[in-house]
Order: C-alpha cells, then structure tokens, then sequence
C-alpha cells in the first residue's frame, strides 16, 4: 500500500484505544465508541473480511505563545479492530459521530435473526 | 453469544501495539494525575491560562463552569443509554454519571471574561488573567 506524507507524519504520533460500549439488541450490535476531537471528516470505518477497523484522526491544534501548564491526557488517533462473526450483514452498516462519539449499527443478518426465532420456539 | 469473537484477532494483529498499551496505561495508573476524572490540559502565558477537557457525548447545555478567583470548577453529566427488554451490553467500558472537577489556575482570572467551547466532545475554556495581576512593562525613561 502506498504511504503519502501525511501518514509518514503520522507514524510518530501515539494512537489510543477508544473506550467502546458493545450493546447486543434483537436486530442488531450497537458499537459506541469515544473518540473525542474526531468528526464525521476524520473517522474511517473499513469491513475487510471479518475485521472492522474504526480509525479516527485528530488534528492536534497548536497553541502559539503558551506554556504547558497541565498535562494530564495525550492526544492522538485513535484505532480499534473488531472481528466479526457471519451473523452481522456487513452491506449494511450505518455510522454515525456526534460530540465525539462514534456510533456504529451492525445489523444481524436474515438468517441470524431466523435462527434466534427458531432456538425461541424450541425452548 | 454473537459478538463474543469480536476483537478476538485485535491484540494478536499487533502484539507490540497491545504491549504498548498495556505499557502506557500503567504509566497513566501510576502517574497522580490519575487520580482525579476527568483529566485535563492546561496552558498559559501572561494574558491567559487555556483548558482542554474531553468528555465526549455529554451534551453541551448541561455544562456548568464556575470561576472564582484562581480556582476553575466544571460540572457535567453523560446519562447511562436506557436499555429495553433483551437488550444487553456484552462489552462496556465507557463512564457514565455526573462528575465535578476544580482545578487550580496559575493566576487570578476575570471570571466575566472568561470564554468556553465546545466542539467533538472536548470543552475549550480560555480564562484571561485579571487586569490587576498582569505582569506591568515600565519604561525607562531617557534623560
């Protein structure tokens, strides 16, 4: 894959694990991820087979003229890689970011939601 | 359970990635600063003290900012989503509740003017230093 300058740039920055909350539903996993300073230009969410990439890039803003006074959090991208099983139907994964947060809807697929009815009805 | 592989290849991808964050989350733990939620930035200069907070997903009308003297206080809330029947969390690792932090700033600041954003889920706040306090140029004179 070929690297432009900015990911070159990149490379020296610290990327961080945002903090997800995974909530399982009837049709569908919602995915909310905290990933403060990125916005619906700076997020990428990639399917490639089973992995599902969130990445988000910050653009760290330099203040002229300051000192650091207090230095309590770091800042930079953020990236995480969930693997997921067949039941989630990948052509239909919706996105959306508001105040930071990254909000992810897999929906389950036909058949896996059948099979849920199914195991239901048997027990 | 469906999403119990999820993440399962995340670590063995980039074991040094995962070893690198083991490594700088102890570091976190054991620095002080950890001690007080949520952590934030500061920087200054003669005219001005700024602060940087990230509290992603909280809405901005329920921020509460109080200044006296040298002393900043913010208040704020991100609720817990309201879960219906069968719903489940199978991974939950985000804060929720009501929090309150005071911090102390390098100077006295004039409360009035004192200036607060919000944008992506981090809270800007620039307090300018009170006038009184203001480090004085004085002239020499020639004679």
């Amino acid at each position: 894959m070929a690297e432009t300058v900015k990911d070159i740039s990149r490379k020296n920055r610290k990327t961080y694990s945002p903090a997800v909350d995974i909530l399982e539903t009837t049709n569908n996993i919602l995915l909310t991820a905290d990933m403060p300073g990125v916005d619906e230009k700076s997020v990428d969410i990639t399917v490639e087979k089973n992995l599902l990439t969130i990445h988000g890039m910050i653009d760290p803003t330099v203040h002229d003229n300051v000192e650091t006074a207090v230095n309590e959090y770091g800042i930079g991208d953020y990236q995480r890689v969930f693997t997921l099983t067949d039941e989630i139907d990948r052509d239909n994964i919706k996105a959306t970011v508001r105040n930071g947060v990254l909000k992810l809807v897999l929906p389950k697929s036909e058949k896996a939601r059948a099979r849920k009815i199914e195991v239901i009805s048997e027990a | 359970m469906l999403t119990r592989e999820l993440e399962r290849l995340e670590n063995l991808l980039d074991p040094w990635r995962e070893f690198d964050r083991i490594n700088s989350d102890l570091f976190e733990m054991m620095s002080p600063a950890r001690c007080e939620f949520p952590p934030v930035n500061m920087w200054k200069n003669d005219e001005k003290a700024m602060v940087t907070v990230e509290i992603p997903g909280v809405e901005p009308e329920g921020v509460e900012i109080e200044v006296t003297g040298d002393t900043l206080t913010f208040r704020f809330e991100r609720k817990p989503e309201e879960l219906k029947e069968g719903e489940t969390y199978t991974r939950k690792e985000r804060w929720y509740g009501q929090f309150s932090r005071s911090i102390e700033l390098p100077f006295n600041v004039q409360a009035d003017k004192v200036v607060a954003k919000f944008s992506k889920g981090i809270l800007y706040m620039e307090l300018p230093r009170a006038e009184a306090e203001k480090p004085k140029k004085i002239s020499v004179k020639v004679e």
